[in-house]
């Protein structure tokens, strides 16, 4: 079986278009081109140079020693903590406003939850000197404002998203309704492996080069190229995505993907997609998403703003579904004492997206040695204010 | 045939403003939960010719912040799909003009679309609007069923669409095409300029062999003539709502006359 995206944009069941009449143009202009423009060499030439130069990869990819002494066996951590911006979400964004300049567009748009993806969206617009517009939902503006502030501080206007439940998927939603009304000098940087094809594929592509790097690396510190296991933070799933890439078909290689469970899944606040999601269309795409029984789309929740997305895209649903993927999901309790944990073990405060994957050597065991590779999606500086009044710092 | 067809030619045998169709759009559940009916026949009787039915969603993504409300508030109302078929039930005996339900496609997806379809069939629903069901997956999936429950599926066309993608929609119809009339969600109000002029006549000397029914941004009797002047009738949502919002169903009368005076 094949675990990328096939020809018509499906992953298995999942994936797809559906979009409305209005942003077919943009869509369809988007799907044409994306493979040809990231083909060219140039394009290449200049992402590579901009990764390497501006976001500083390759990231390392770490040896946990005290860490993998703990838990009994071999933890390397890749430090996309150590990105500028300080999370993997850059990766992305640089690709795509390349791809936004190739397709003749001036003006980008994007949605934000945390303000993580914001924050390199706004980034790259002022690296490029296009005008940026970032949708928030005015609960998160509320909650993340040191974020806020530095998506202003690098030129972005942002946005209250006032609709719905004004988080992240009413975010989304203002994005889509702005690319709906200005059809031809704009696009839409979406910040996951999420909406409508060709943009998970997309999304993943131009996260793959974690797990590029990962190969390498460990064929340096192994010498070999796959680890036993990779494992990853899912909230969209594009660190998890990027991580799992090269791996996807390589069935030696187990893939754990980590959702955030909130207060416990039966808590009714959680955000753990596969476990309580069912098949729908969430952002023009058909993947599992958590609903009512009369399909309308439920607020998730998870200390992590960056995990509380009511979906999941449309790769990771069919690595659920198929058996190929080992779904785990973490409690808001059990990824903050994890994530202070590799603070104290190895003096890495990661983001508490990152700090779910790192909670995995809690619930299973590994053999002494696997070698384990977690996608550090992210470092903690934005998530001081939840550190310090979770654990009375 | 089915009655929206029906309703199209009966249509085509006017000239000048009797033969132009009004269309009003309204959210179900909104305002009340039980309004549904009395909305409908009160349609009718102030001489609508056809009516969409809102199925309130939680993401209505190519809509506007009235329909947003409306349906946000169908929904805390505590409107869902069984309940609109259970309003449905006897509409056919008083109502007979056309309708459709218009809705996003996942609260149709988990009521299950065969038993949606036929659900639709029983109650006396002509045809559905799903903006977010793309072509594509229609064709390949969907087209035998709505057929099965004599159902007609309406596309949207927009002004970015090309006329290739029109002459697609066109043959994939069988009852009209609706004509977007401007880049934007619904309830834009800005009015139409020669630009929407120019793109009514361009779609309208195509020689489709379905009508066009214009939809978005129609607020009031000059919008309503500026839009059919080229097509075969137009489609009122926004404006609409906003009069339920502020005058409540007895509104309802007043504002038909005024889209139909001039
Ligand atoms: C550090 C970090 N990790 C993970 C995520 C979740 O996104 P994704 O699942 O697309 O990687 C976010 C989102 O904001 C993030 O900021």
């Amino acid at each position: 079986m094949n675990y990328n995206v096939n020809e018509k944009g499906y992953y298995g069941d999942f994936g797809g278009a559906y979009i409305p009449e209005m942003l077919y143009p943009n869509v369809e202009e988007l799907r044409q081109n994306y493979l040809k423009v990231m083909g060219e060499e140039s394009f290449q030439k200049e992402f590579r140079q901009l990764l390497k130069e501006y976001v500083g990869r390759p990231t390392p990819l770490y040896f946990a020693k005290r860490l993998s002494e703990k838990y009994n066996t071999k933890i390397y951590l890749k430090r996309e903590d150590l990105c500028h911006t300080g999370a993997h979400k850059v990766n992305n964004t640089i690709g795509q406003i390349l791809m936004a300049k190739r397709l003749g567009k001036t003006r980008i748009i994007a949605e934000t939850g945390a303000g993580q993806h914001g924050v390199a969206t706004a980034t790259v617009c002022a690296l490029m000197g296009l005008e940026c517009i970032i949708f928030m939902g005015e609960v998160d503006i509320k909650r993340q404002a040191p974020n806020v502030a530095r998506m202003k501080m690098l030129g972005a206007k942002v946005v209250p998203a006032t609709s719905g439940s004004k988080t992240l998927k009413d975010a989304t939603n203002e994005a889509i309704r702005d690319w709906i009304n200005n059809p031809v000098d704009t696009h839409y940087i979406i910040g996951s492996v999420v909406g409508p094809h060709p943009y998970p594929d997309m999304v993943a592509r131009f996260q793959s080069v974690i797990s590029e790097e990962i190969k390498t690396q460990l064929c340096e510190k192994e010498d070999r190229e796959n680890p036993d296991f990779v494992a990853a933070c899912v909230g969209g799933g594009s660190n998890a995505a990027g991580a799992f890439y090269h791996y996807l078909d390589n069935l030696d290689v187990g893939l754990i993907a980590v959702e955030a469970a909130g207060k416990g899944i039966d808590s009714g606040e959680s955000a753990a997609t596969s476990a309580l999601g069912k098949v729908g269309i969430i952002h023009g795409s058909k993947t599992l998403l958590m609903q009512t029984a009369d399909g309308q789309i439920t607020e998730p929740y998870s200390i992590s703003a960056g995990l509380d997305y009511p979906g999941v895209g449309p790769m990771h649903a069919n690595l659920f579904t198929s058996g190929r993927g080992e779904f785990i999901s973490i409690t808001d309790d059990k990824a903050m004492k994890a994530g202070l944990e590799l603070c104290k073990l190895e003096g890495i405060i990661p983001a508490i997206e990152s700090s779910h994957a790192l909670a995995i050597f809690e619930m299973r065991k590994f053999k002494k040695n696997d070698v384990v590779v977690v996608n550090l999606s992210g470092r903690g500086d934005k998530d001081l204010d939840t550190f310090i009044k979770y654990f009375n710092l | 045939m089915n009655r929206i067809q029906n309703k199209l030619s009966e249509k085509k045998q006017h000239a000048g403003k009797a033969g132009k169709l009004l269309s009003i759009y309204f959210t179900a559940g909104y305002p009340k939960l039980d309004d549904t009916v009395e909305i409908l026949q009160q349609l009718e009787k102030n001489g609508v010719d056809m009516v969409e039915i809102g199925l309130p969603f939680s993401d209505p993504l190519a809509d506007g912040p009235t329909i947003q409300e409306s349906s946000q508030l169908a929904l805390k109302n505590g409107m869902t799909t069984e309940i609109l078929f259970q309003q449905l039930k006897d509409v056919r005996k008083t109502v007979s003009i056309p309708l459709i339900i218009m809705g996003y496609f996942n609260p149709i997806l988990q009521y299950g679309i065969e038993g949606f379809c036929k659900k639709c069939a029983e109650v006396g629903i002509d045809g559905l609007i799903l903006p977010d069901l793309p072509l594509s997956e229609y064709k390949e999936h969907y087209h035998e069923i709505f057929k099965k429950y004599n159902l007609i599926n309406v596309f949207l066309v927009t002004p970015q669409t090309s006329d290739d993608r029109i002459r697609q929609i066109d043959t994939a119809s069988d009852g009209f095409i609706y004509l977007v009339s401007s880049s934007s969600v619904t309830g834009n109000s800005d009015g139409f300029d020669e630009n929407q002029e120019n793109y009514f006549s361009r779609v309208a000397s195509m020689q489709l062999k379905n009508p066009l029914i214009v939809g978005f941004g129609i607020k009031d009797a000059t919008t309503f003539k500026q839009a059919t002047s080229k097509t075969k009738g137009a489609i009122i949502g926004s404006a609409f709502i906003k009069t339920l919002a502020r005058d409540g169903k007895s509104g309802i009368s007043n504002f038909i006359a005024s889209i139909r005076e001039v």
